[in-house]
C-alpha cells in the first residue's frame, strides 16, 4: 500500500482563524503518553470541549456531518507555538490529511510533511471562495491544484517535499535510498 | 584548512544532498522521556533497530533520588515511561543501565564515564544538552523524537553543517573561578543566542588548563549559548581520562586508536568563521539573578536596570529589584548536581569547603550525584560522610531538581542556589527561583546562609 498523496477529494472542515497554535491543536496535558497515536480526541481540545469536558455541539470537529472529512481550511500562521510533533500526530489521528492555510510555522510545516501530510498554502480570497462554494474539494499534488466546482487554484510546494509526499517516502526510506553507501561505510569504519 | 569540527564531520559524511549531509552516527544514547514514540514508530512500521550495539539507554529524568522510592515509582506517568523504556530495550536488544545498575546515571554523565563518548565520534541523543560529550573531542548534538527514530532505523541522520565559532579563552583564573563561571560569563557578555547556527570550539590556554570534567561542564552549556554543538580538542588529559574505561578501546586497540585521532585539532585559527575571546585573569565567580542564563552578574555587580519587558517580568518572577546585589538574595535551598556539575570533581570541591563545617540554619542543601559511579566514588573517598555531617541530604543519581520532573521540587517562591544549567521560570518546580552558579559558590552559600564567593 502506498502512503503517498497524489490526489485527494473531500469536503472541508472550516476553522477559519489565524494563529492556531500548537497548544490549541493539542494542549500539554495530552502529551503525557508514550504513544504517538490516539490523539484524535485531543485535537483542538481547548475549543472543542466545555469546562466540564463535554463536546461543544457546534464546534466543527464535533458535528456529525464533518466526520470523515480529510481537509481542514484555516487562517494564517497555522501551527505556531511549541515544536511538539504531537500537533501533526493529532491531525493525522483525526483523519486530516490536508490543511489549507494562508501560512504555517516552519516547524509545524516540516512536522506535518514528515508525517506524510500535505500543508497547502492558499491566499485569503481563494480560501474564502472555497468556503463560500461549500463543495467537495480536490487537491491534486501532481498538478499542484486545488479545485471545487468551477474554481481552480494552483499552489506552490518545494519540489523535494512534493516528491516525498507523492512517493510516500518517509524520512527513514529517504535515508535508506543510500543503503549501499551506509553498508559500505559500516564495513569500513563501524563493524 | 579545517577545524576539529570539520574533520570529524567529513569523516562521517555518507553523502550530500543540496545543503544537507547524511552523517553516520557512532553512538546513540537514549533515555525514557524522548524515546518511547520513536520505538513505537519502529513497531508500527515493522522496522528493526539497525545497530543495537551502538545504542545505550539510561533512566534519569523521572528517577526518584530517594533510594526507597526507586523500588516502586509512585507517579504513574513516570512509572509508565520507565517501564516502557525497559520493555523497549528488551524487545530491541538495547543495553539499558536501569535504576539498579551500578552504571546508572544522567545520560550526559554516563557517556564519558563508561568510555562510550570518546574523541572523534559522532554522538546523538534526544536531549538538548548532548553537546556535553563534545568536551571529549567529539561531535555531539541533541535531536528530536522523529530523528531518534531515524537513527534507530538507519544509524544515520541528515544535518545541515553549521558554521565554526572559535571561543578563545585566555589567562589564568583565580582559585574560586571554574568552568561554570567561564560559560556563564560568555553568555552574560554575548547573549543567549551567540552560538546559534554555529558549532562552538572552545580553545586557548585557559581551556587546556581545565581538567576533563570541567571541560564537560563547559560544553554542557553550549545550548544555553544557542549552539547545538560545543567541543574541545582532545589532548593527553582526554586520553588519560578514557584509558581503561569499560567501553573505550583497550590494549593494542587503544594504541591504534591514539594514532587514529592524532589529527583531531583545528589547523589554524583562520579556519573558524568567527572568533570571540574571553580573558579570565580578572574573572570573578558568576551568578544568575534572572530567568535566562544571560541575566548573570558577579557578587560585586548590582543587578542592572530594567530595559525590556522581559527584564520586568524576570525581576517580578524572581522577587528581586535592579540595584540589589546577589548577597541580598534570601536563599533557602542549595542544589548540587545535574549533568553540568554532578561529577566527582564537583563533589570534591564541595567537600573541601564543607569539611568540619555545618550548613546554615536557613538552608536546605541536597546533593544529587550525577551517576551511580560518582556516588560510589564519593562514598569511597569519605565525601558522603562529610556532606552528611555538614547537614546535607545525600541522594541517589538522576536529573532531580534540575528539571523537577520526578518528585524533587523547589517550593514556589524559594530561591535556590543551583549548580544546574537552566534558570527558566518554573524549571525547578512551579514558582521556583533558580540562581545558577558553580559548585564552589553553592557550597560556600550553604555554609554561610547567603550567597558568597569566598
Ligand atoms: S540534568 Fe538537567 S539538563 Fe541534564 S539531562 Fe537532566 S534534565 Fe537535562
Amino acid at each position: 500500500m502506498s502512503r503517498g498523496i497524489k490526489q485527494i477529494t473531500s469536503e472541508a472542515i472550516v476553522i477559519f482563524k489565524d494563529n492556531i497554535d500548537t497548544d490549541i491543536l493539542i494542549p500539554k496535558n495530552y502529551l503525557k503518553t508514550t504513544k504517538r497515536t490516539g490523539f484524535e480526541k485531543a485535537l483542538f481540545a481547548p475549543w472543542r470541549y466545555d469546562s466540564q469536558g463535554k463536546p461543544i455541539a457546534d464546534f466543527p470537529l464535533n458535528m456529525p456531518e464533518n466526520q470523515g472529512k480529510k481537509i481542514l481550511i484555516a487562517g494564517e500562521n497555522f501551527g505556531c507555538g511549541s515544536s511538539r510533533e504531537h500537533a501533526a500526530w493529532a491531525l493525522q489521528d483525526f483523519g486530516i490529511d490536508i490543511v489549507i492555510a494562508g501560512s504555517y510555522s516552519p516547524i509545524f510545516y516540516m512536522n506535518y510533511i514528515n508525517n506524510l501530510k500535505l500543508p497547502v498554502v492558499l491566499g485569503r480570497t481563494e480560501r474564502e471562495a472555497l468556503i463560500e462554494a461549500d463543495l467537495p474539494i480536490t487537491v491534486d499534488l501532481e498538478a499542484k491544484t486545488v479545485s471545487a466546482g468551477n474554481l481552480e487554484y494552483t499552489f506552490e510546494i518545494e519540489r523535494d517535499y512534493r516528491n516525498k509526499l507523492i512517493k510516500g517516502l518517509d524520512n527513514i526510506e529517504e535515508i535508506l535510498i543510500y543503503e549501499d553507501l551506509i553498508e559500505a561505510y559500516e564495513a569500513e569504519y563501524a563493524k | 584548512m579545517k577545524t576539529l569540527f570539520d574533520k570529524i564531520w567529513d569523516k562521517h559524511k555518507i553523502v550530500s544532498e543540496d545543503d544537507k549531509d547524511l552523517l553516520y552516527v557512532d553512538l546513540h544514547l537514549i533515555h525514557e522521556v524522548t524515546s518511547p514514540q520513536a520505538f513505537e514508530g519502529l513497531r508500527l512500521n515493522n522496522r528493526k533497530l539497525r545497530r543495537p550495539d551502538l545504542t545505550f539507554a539510561t533512566m534519569d529524568h523521572n528517577t526518584p533520588t530517594i533510594p526507597e522510592h526507586r523500588e516502586n515509582v509512585s507517579d504513574p506517568l513516570s512509572r509508565e515511561q520507565l517501564c516502557s523504556l525497559e520493555e523497549n530495550c528488551r524487545e530491541f536488544g538495547v543495553k539499558l543501565f536501569d535504576m539498579s545498575s551500578e552504571n546508572n546515571g544522567i545520560v550526559h554523565m554516563i557517556g564519558p564515564e563508561l568510555g562510550l563518548s570518546i574523541p572523534g565520534k559522532t554522538i546523538v541523543c534526544g536531549d538538548s544538552h548532548t553537546a556535553t560529550h563534545g568536551a571529549m573531542g567529539a561531535i555531539a548534538f541533541g535531536i528530536g523524537t522523529s530523528e531518534v527514530e531515524n537513527v534507530f532505523a538507519t544509524q544515520c541522520i541528515w544535518q545541515t553543517k553549521p558554521k565554526n565559532l572559535g571561543v578563545k579563552v585566555t589567562g589564568k583564573s583565580s582559585a574560586n573561578v571554574f568552568a561554570k563561571d567561564i560559560i556563564l560569563k560568555l553568555i552574560a557578555d554575548n547573549g543567549v543566542a551567540f552560538g546559534t547556527g554555529y558549532a562552538i570550539e572552545f580553545f586557548g590556554e585557559a581551556i587546556e588548563a581545565l581538567n576533563v570534567e570541567e571541560r564537560l561542564s563547559l560544553c554542557n552549556m553550549s545550548i544555553e549559548a544557542g549552539a547545538k554543538f560545543g567541543l574541545i580538542k582532545p589532548d593527553q588529559k582526554t586520553l588519560d581520562y578514557i584509558e581503561g574505561r569499560p567501553y573505550a578501546p583497550q590494549g593494542d586497540d587503544f594504541e591504534q586508536y591514539k594514532k587514529d585521532i592524532e589529527d583531531l585539532f583545528t589547523d589554524s585559527e583562520q579556519a573558524y568563521d568567527k572568533i570571540i575571546t574571553l580573558d579570565i585573569s580578572d574573572l570573578k565567580p558568576q551568578i544568575s539573578y534572572g530567568t535566562n542564563p544571560a541575566m548573570t552578574v558577579s557578587l560585586d555587580q548590582p543587578f542592572p536596570q530594567i530595559e525590556t519587558t522581559e527584564d520586568t517580568r524576570a525581576y517580578q518572577y524572581m522577587g528581586l529589584e535592579p540595584g540589589m546585589t546577589a548577597a541580598q538574595i534570601p536563599v533557602e535551598f542549595v542544589f548540587i548536581g545535574s549533568c553540568t556539575n554532578g561529577r566527582i570533581n564537583d563533589l570534591r570541591i564541595v567537600a573541601e569547603i564543607m569539611q568540619d563545617q555545618v550548613i546554615a540554619d536557613n538552608i536546605t542543601c541536597v546533593i544529587v550525584p550525577g551517576s551511580m559511579q560518582v556516588l560510589k566514588q564519593a562514598e569511597a573517598e569519605g565525601l558522603v560522610d562529610i556532606f552528611k555531617e555538614a547537614g546535607c541530604e545525600m541522594r541517589y543519581p538522576g536529573c532531580s531538581y534540575c528539571l523537577a520532573m520526578n518528585e524533587d521540587r523547589v517550593e514556589p517562591g524559594v530561591h535556590c542556589a543551583s549548580t544546574s544549567n537552566r534558570n527558566f521560570e518554573g524549571r525547578q518546580g512551579e514558582g521556583s527561583r533558580t540562581h545558577l552558579m558553580s559548585p564552589y559558590m553553592a557550597a560556600k552559600t550553604a555554609i554561610n546562609g547567603r550567597i558568597v564567593d569566598e
